[in-house]
């Protein structure tokens, strides 16, 4: 392929500028800052321009001229008249009007805090309403129970809850015996060996089990819901369903909700109890306090208040978690950029919102099931 | 350029668990040919496309784009010979998280030579040359028509510059008004640009409309290689029925075929 090469001849008094090689987008992007500023340098209002021994030129190659031309043809110029055409293109690509520049305003900050604002204030307002729409779909199974979606809730149970369960009772046993053996040895040092069984019994059973389960489940299910909801709005699919006469939040929502408030608690009681079998073990081997013991103290140290504090918090982590899911599936617009925003922003408050639950649990049971 | 075919597919096989969908499939595709790439459903026509432009291995066989071969020699050649030619898919495959000035930018500012302003200056010709309005180019993919995806996704494949354009059923999902005007777009295009074309396409007015010669895929490999005329009058069911019947003939007479360039 021969290169591009631009030839100035000084003659009687001006300036011939020629051109030969191939002005393609192949032979001249390699070195397009050179070229045009050698173009550049040879342009000149008195200049004419040879291009007859051009071999071929395309639209890359041409809109480097045109720009050494200050975009208008030049008066003497001579051009085969296929390589002509290309010109005629870009002069009606440049005859089209430009979209004006929008200048950025010198308020743009209180544009950007009154938009963040009504984002928040619409965030808040479709919660409100799904959480609205959610009431009235329980009521309304309630009345006709033969409208429930059984199958559909489930094939949820089964998604969020079983499949989970691997999941849960690994981390649960690691956070048990990780959590019984930094408790010993500060213990070991105190001699209050037996007091691990509170520790561990009352910090796990009331506190840890329900959010260690709440915070996987949002990561593991919550993405899943919202990825999966987003997916359907982006095919269309929940269009689909409402032309069909079947409420989406019926048939969507509904059974991803119910099915991981019941599936939660259950979750909650499984990880519990693992997790307590890592504490038993480690204490064990740590304290030498023998399973038996362990077994025999724990129901008198831990009331059994705290078990249902548990599983209730289990209940509405699990509520919240995929109503904050579904939320955020339901806002994906179709491109792959709010896909992946939306499902991160609903990992991440399906988190907040379980941190902040438990905050007000542990503020309004604080009279309930601690010894003392 | 004459002597080396733009494609140059020899004895190429290819096999989907038992299923055999091509097996000793010959083809060249002459520069300057608008090829149309026909078959019933099921026969491979998508497959082959796809193996031409690199994104599926053949089982056997070899394909070969402007004398060169599709795999191998470096990151540097492969992607140099990527850039001869231009893809346009069904579904336009637009990337959905860009505008469409970005989609058609994209790959200009890949490859890092040339400044924004010489981008958008390229962007813009290329937006005119798809009729499309210096405006268009800040919507998103989602909020255009399915003939406007069409028309981007075509000015992306030619941002390069392409020598050679292959269209996955460039018609496909488009009404007769807008269909009819994006095959005007593609022929006219490929004449002024001297491109060589090859289409996969089902619908008989585009095939009519833009093809120079059609290859017939059918028991495995090329069944027909020829203009429209010379295929109608081999004898073959398949052929009868996709240029025969009373649909068919009704459209290959509204629109005469393209002439076969010398």
């Amino acid at each position: 392929m021969t290169a591009a090469r631009i030839e100035v001849i000084v003659r009687d008094g001006g300036r011939v500028v020629r051109l030969s090689g191939r002005w393609t987008l192949a032979t001249t992007s390699q070195r397009a800052a050179a070229l045009s500023a050698e173009l550049g340098g040879a342009a000149d209002p008195s200049s004419s321009w040879d291009c007859l021994e051009v071999e071929a030129i395309d639209s890359a190659g041409a809109m480097l001229l045109w720009r050494a031309w200050g975009r208008a043809v030049p008066q003497n110029l001579s051009i085969r008249p296929e390589h002509w055409r290309v010109f005629e293109r870009i002069e009606v690509a440049d005859g089209q009007p430009r979209e004006a520049l929008v200048p950025v305003s010198p308020l743009q900050w209180v544009m950007v805090i009154g938009a963040a604002t009504l984002g928040a204030g619409r965030h808040v307002a479709d919660f409100v309403a799904l959480v609205g729409q959610f009431g009235l779909n329980l009521a309304y199974v309630l009345r006709n129970p033969a409208d429930l979606p059984r199958r559909e809730i489930s094939a949820n149970l089964y998604k969020s809850g079983v499949r989970a369960m691997p999941v849960t009772a690994l981390v649960g046993f690691l956070i048990g015996v990780v959590l019984s053996y930094l408790s010993a040895l500060q213990l070991k040092q105190f001699g209050a060996d037996i007091f691990i069984v509170n520790i561990i019994g009352l910090g796990i059973v009331r506190e840890l089990g329900p959010v260690l389960v709440a915070i996987l489940v949002a990561g593991r299910s919550g993405s899943a819901m919202t990825a999966q909801l987003g997916v359907m709005r982006v095919t269309e699919e929940i269009d689909a369903l409402s032309t069909m006469g079947v409420p989406r939040s019926l048939r969507l929502i509904f059974p991803k909700v119910a099915a991981l408030t019941i599936a939660m608690p259950l979750l909650v009681v499984w990880s519990t109890a693992i997790a307590l079998t890592g504490g038993m073990v480690s204490a064990q081997w740590q304290l030498d306090i023998s399973y038996g013991f362990f077994f025999e103290t724990l129901p008198s140290v831990v009331p059994a208040a705290n078990l249902w504090i548990g599983l209730a918090k289990g209940a509405v982590f699990g509520m919240f978690v995929a109503l904050v899911a579904c939320h955020f599936g339901l806002r994906v617009r179709p491109n792959t950029e709010s896909l992946s925003s939306n499902t991160t922003a609903s990992v991440v408050s399906a988190i907040t919102v379980v941190i902040v639950i438990d905050a007000i649990f542990a503020i309004a049971t604080r009279n309930i099931g601690l010894p003392g | 350029m004459t002597g080396t075919p733009a494609i140059r597919i020899r004895n190429l096989a290819t096999r989907f668990g038992d299923v055999w969908i091509h097996k000793g499939l010959d083809l060249d595709v002459a520069p300057g040919e608008l090829v149309s790439l026909v078959g019933g459903s099921g026969s491979g026509k998508t497959t082959l496309l796809r193996m031409v432009v690199g994104l599926l291995m053949p089982d056997g066989g070899s394909i070969e784009i402007f004398g060169e071969p599709l795999f191998g020699g470096g990151v540097a050649r492969e992607r140099s010979l990527r850039q001869r030619f231009g893809v346009l898919f069904q579904h336009g495959a637009l990337f959905s998280a860009f505008s469409v000035f970005d989609n058609i930018a994209f790959p200009l500012r890949e490859l890092k030579r040339y400044d924004e302003d010489a981008i958008r200056d390229l962007v813009m010709l290329k937006l005119s040359m798809v009729e499309l309005l210096p405006r268009h180019g800040k919507l998103m993919p989602s909020e255009l028509s399915g003939g406007m995806v069409k028309r981007v996704a075509l000015a992306r494949a030619l941002a390069l510059e392409p020598e050679l354009l292959l269209l996955d059923e460039p018609t496909a999902g488009l009404d007769p008004d807008r269909s009819d005007s994006f095959v005007r777009l593609i022929r006219t295009l490929s004449e002024e640009l001297g491109l060589t074309v090859m289409l996969v396409t089902h619908d008989l007015d585009t095939l009519a409309a833009l093809s120079t010669r059609v290859a017939v895929l059918a028991e495995q490999r090329i069944l027909a290689y020829g203009t429209t005329d010379e295929i109608i009058r081999i004898d073959h069911p398949f052929i009868r029925n996709f240029f025969l019947s009373e649909r068919s003939v009704r459209a290959l007479q509204n629109s005469r075929p393209a002439s076969v360039p010398h």
